[in-house]
């Protein structure tokens, strides 16, 4: 986020898109109802009638992958009306001319079918928009998990570039991070591309500045994505994998497929808490420790790095930081850290953005980065006065439908996201009495009218079938969905939805397809 | 008008800004003044009475938290009328109130039963008819008993005010008075009731009313330890208090210091701890030998491990060799995952579930 989770109740127009925060993120959507009741406009761009858009003051339903329509339409009204900030575009961005080429033809009456509003509900939204004192953006996978996903993310960046909307408390772009420390994980360089920090391994000053302090050169190759290592060990490229609490044979799509990867390694281990349909593929298993069992930090969803306690000693007798360690002494590299605070010394050391956080200070309260000196009190929104690059960019983009969309065979959309009462692949809070006791089964979510086209009364099986795979849920017939679309989670191993999921990628970031796949529907015998 | 108002209270000065209430300038100087139904993050309906204070010159006793302060008011905050009337008010509250104070979860913890030892009440003057609502025992995670309520109505304002789902308020009228939700259907008949188990309720209730299921008979407050640390499920990084008893976590309680969240949490974050202790987790190290797990010691499986990643580098090469690391690790775990890849296999192939 380039905000602060406390700037959301004081911010004046909420445009939320791809986002079920009421049940991906609760407590961020306690903020918006705080910012709402003070008089906030919330508008909510979503296939899905979710919880969120029940609340909004206009539910925008578009279609799966409309994402650069919509808000290139609404930079097209925002130029056409003169309502972009004129002084921001001049002084802090480049491109302008581009954009205004690029959008000319997105008018709000050629788009408004598949945006699924009228023209004129597009034009308030965009003036709203654009007028607000503050208005921020916030998305989550329902953009991102596309093969337009980059260039969503990067319409979102154009809209709050031409209005001005970013840089100021309560104003900016705020990607809602889903893991507890996907935000971290990502800072500690735990990418392909980048070493901790977001230093970029192409770059011969950070490969060089790494390979002094490792002491080893460094490769300047980027590595494999999650989806590429896949391919790879299918291709039998890819020998030996080391996976650390993750399961991919349920989080990762088409699931056949990682499958066969993964009994083609050579060699596989899994660290984790529980025998995992991952760690079953295993050669060796090494227990892992959870959270309440080892020292730490965990960085959030608004850069803000938070201690994590030992309260328990380790179930099987080590921190997952102390098997790790001992792995890198045994391959040869050995390490002299004695407690997680000596890990995060040497982050502190090679990591700009980190550099001014210690355990120490941690103890007195968290911090949020960039906090680059020991002084620094941490940064609470970014962009203020200057982009990371200097001038912001606007980018030229078109319209990229999803790679898979309904036909004759397969006539209806899969969407897939996340229940309130579970998390990611239910290792653990299918594990949660209280949880399991409320929530204990999946089903899959259809419209009234399709169930009543199909004959399936509510509660029914039914057998959703993809080109990739089958899986059988009881449906839930509910006017959540709109017609056309079935929708479900990846939490539960009995209805492993991306068994259908289609692993067509971002060609940039490589995330894969996850929102839109064609499928279709029957009654199971 | 002027920013800053000083007045007496207990003799002693007080400056505090203009529109303080009398129970926040007490707090600001260190008096303390019971309350019930006040809370700072709560509408303020100045109910329960039991903060009311003698102000010089005043013909009743007004409760502190919604009376807004003065300059030159001279505040009494135990005085022999307040105290009498206390007293008199914690009375009725324990004419109607069970005395299984010994196997309540609250005990140890409980405003009513810190009143009532702070002014001295034994017994109460007022015998008379008590309320036998059934206990709620519908909800998975939360268990409700009405009896033991004081009608302070904090859950009732944190449910609409906080969480948005106006899941609980007042029914019927006087001495039948109780909080439930609509139609008073249990409240783990949820698609009536509108409850997502967040217990922010549990939270804010001063008394035994609503606890925590999965805490009761557990431990008592002073056997626990609580651990402050940060929630392991989705990226809003809430805080809050892991609570431990001989080496096992029994619960999580809201820490209000928590930067993110205050008291909030969600029902996966209060309540889903359990995974844990799960009978489930792996304790030792497996190898496969001959197409089933095996348990062996952790120097066997970290010396299997590392020959074999060894022998494969030595092989094919590090770029033949990945890491997937875990977003539900700590960032320490993740550096040193990105070490494994980098410094030990001599790859830049790491990844993580971020794009999932």
């Amino acid at each position: 986020m380039t905000n602060s989770i406390g700037e959301i109740k004081d911010c004046d127009y909420l445009f939320v898109i791809g986002s079920n925060t009421t049940e991906a993120h609760p407590i961020i959507s306690l903020e918006m109802r705080k910012a709402k009741n003070r008089g906030a406009t919330l508008i909510v761009a979503d296939p899905r009638k979710t919880e969120i858009a029940e609340l909004a003051d206009i539910h925008i339903p578009l279609k799966p992958g409309a994402n650069i329509p919509l808000m290139n339409v609404m930079c097209n009204v925002i130029i056409e009306e003169g309502l972009y900030d004129k002084e921001f575009v001049a002084n802090r961005t480049e491109g302008f001319e581009e954009l205004k080429e690029a959008v000319v033809n997105f008018t709000p009456e050629s788009y408004a079918g598949i945006i699924g509003v009228p023209a004129d509900v597009i034009r308030e939204v965009a003036r709203g928009f654009a007028k607000a004192s503050s208005a921020a953006i916030f998305y989550t996978m329902g953009i991102t998990q596309h093969t337009s996903g980059t260039h969503n993310v990067l319409a979102v960046a154009n809209l709050s570039m031409l209005t001005g909307q970013i840089g100021k408390p309560s104003s900016g772009v705020n990607p809602l991070r889903g893991q507890n420390n996907v935000q971290g994980a990502c800072d500690m360089g735990a990418l392909p591309n980048v070493y901790p920090g977001y230093q970029a391994v192409t770059d011969s000053n950070n490969k060089e500045k790494f390979s002094s302090t490792w002491g080893l050169e460094q490769s300047a190759k980027v590595g494999l994505t999650v989806g590429e290592m896949m391919d790879e060990a299918h291709h039998g490229n890819l020998k030996a994998l080391y996976i650390l609490g993750e399961n991919p044979m349920l989080s990762d799509p088409d699931i056949s497929h990682v499958q066969q990867s993964l009994e083609n390694l050579e060699f596989l281990v899994v660290q984790d808490l529980f025998l995992t349909e991952t760690a079953m593929l295993a050669d060796v298993v090494l227990p892992g420790a959870s959270f309440a069992e080892k020292d730490g930090t965990f960085s959030n969803t608004e850069r803000r790095v938070q201690r994590v306690r030992k309260a328990i000693e380790p179930l099987a007798g080590k921190a997952d930081w102390e098997v790790i360690a001992e792995i890198l002494t045994r391959m040869g590299y050995p390490h002299e850290y004695c407690s997680a605070s000596d890990i995060f010394d040497e982050i502190a050391k090679v990591t700009p953005q980190y550099a001014g956080i210690s355990y120490s200070r941690l103890e007195q309260g968290s911090l949020q980065w960039p906090c680059p000196t020991a002084d620094h009190p941490g940064t609470v929104y970014l962009h203020s006065g200057k982009f990371s690059r200097g001038l912001g960019k606007f980018t030229a983009l078109d319209f990229e439908p999803p790679a898979e969309l309904p036909d004759e065979e397969f006539p209806f959309v899969l969407n897939t996201g996340r229940r309130l009462y579970h998390y990611h692949t239910g290792t653990m809070s299918r594990r949660a009495k209280g949880l399991s006791a409320i929530y204990g089964e999946e089903s899959i979510e259809i419209n009234p009218a399709d169930a009543c086209r199909l004959s399936i009364s509510n509660g029914d099986m039914v057998k959703v079938s993809s080109r990739r795979g089958s899986i059988n849920a009881k449906a839930d017939i509910t006017d959540r969905v709109p017609q056309g679309m079935v929708f479900t989670s990846f939490h539960f191993s009995e209805v492993a939805v991306n068994f259908l999921t289609n692993s067509a990628r971002d060609p940039i970031a490589k995330i894969p397809e996850l929102k839109v796949c064609a499928v279709k529907v029957e009654k199971a015998c | 008008m002027a920013d800053t108002v000083t007045l007496t209270i207990n003799g002693q000065k007080v400056t505090v800004p203009a529109g303080t209430m009398v129970l926040e300038a007490a707090q600001q100087a260190g008096i303390d003044i019971p309350t019930f139904c006040h809370d700072p993050e709560l509408s303020r309906p100045g109910a329960c009475r039991i903060c009311v204070v003698e102000i010089k010159g005043w013909r009743n006793l007004p409760p502190s938290c919604v009376t807004a302060v003065t300059d030159g008011m001279e505040v009494e905050t135990e005085s022999d009328a307040v105290v009498e009337a206390r007293r008199t008010i914690l009375e009725l509250l324990l004419a109607n109130h069970p005395e299984d104070c010994m196997t309540c979860q609250k005990f140890g913890d409980c405003r009513l039963a810190d009143y009532a030892y702070r002014y001295g009440i034994r017994n109460t003057a007022f015998i008379g008819d008590k309320t036998d609502f059934p206990v709620d025992e519908s909800s998975a995670v939360l268990y409700r008993d009405m009896n033991k309520c004081v009608l302070c109505g904090k859950c009732v304002r944190v449910c609409a005010e906080v969480v948005g789902r106006n899941v609980y308020d007042f029914t019927s009228r006087g001495f039948s008075t109780k909080v439930a939700p609509a139609l008073d259907v249990g409240l783990g008949e949820i698609d009536e009731s509108g409850c997502v188990s967040c217990g922010s309720c549990v939270a804010v209730c001063p008394v035994g009313a609503i606890v925590e299921k999965n805490m009761i008979g557990k431990a008592r407050p002073w056997e626990v330890k609580k651990v402050k640390t940060t929630c392991p499920y989705c990226g809003c990084g809430c805080g809050f208090d892991l609570n431990v008893k001989a080496g096992k976590v029994i619960g999580v309680t809201s820490n209000p210091d928590s930067e993110v969240n205050g008291r909030h949490l969600c029902v996966k974050g209060r309540f889903g701890f359990d995974f844990i202790h799960s009978p489930d987790r792996l304790t030792s190290p497996l190898i496969k030998k001959d197409g089933d797990f095996v348990e062996v010691s952790w120097e066997e499986a970290l010396r299997y491990t590392t020959s074999r990643l060894k022998e494969i580098k030595a092989q094919h090469g590090g770029d033949a060799m990945a890491v997937l690391s875990s977003a539900r690790c700590t960032n320490e775990e993740n550096y040193l995952m990105n070490k494994v890849a980098r410094v030990a296999f001599g790859t830049n192939n790491i990844d993580h579930c971020a794009r999932l």
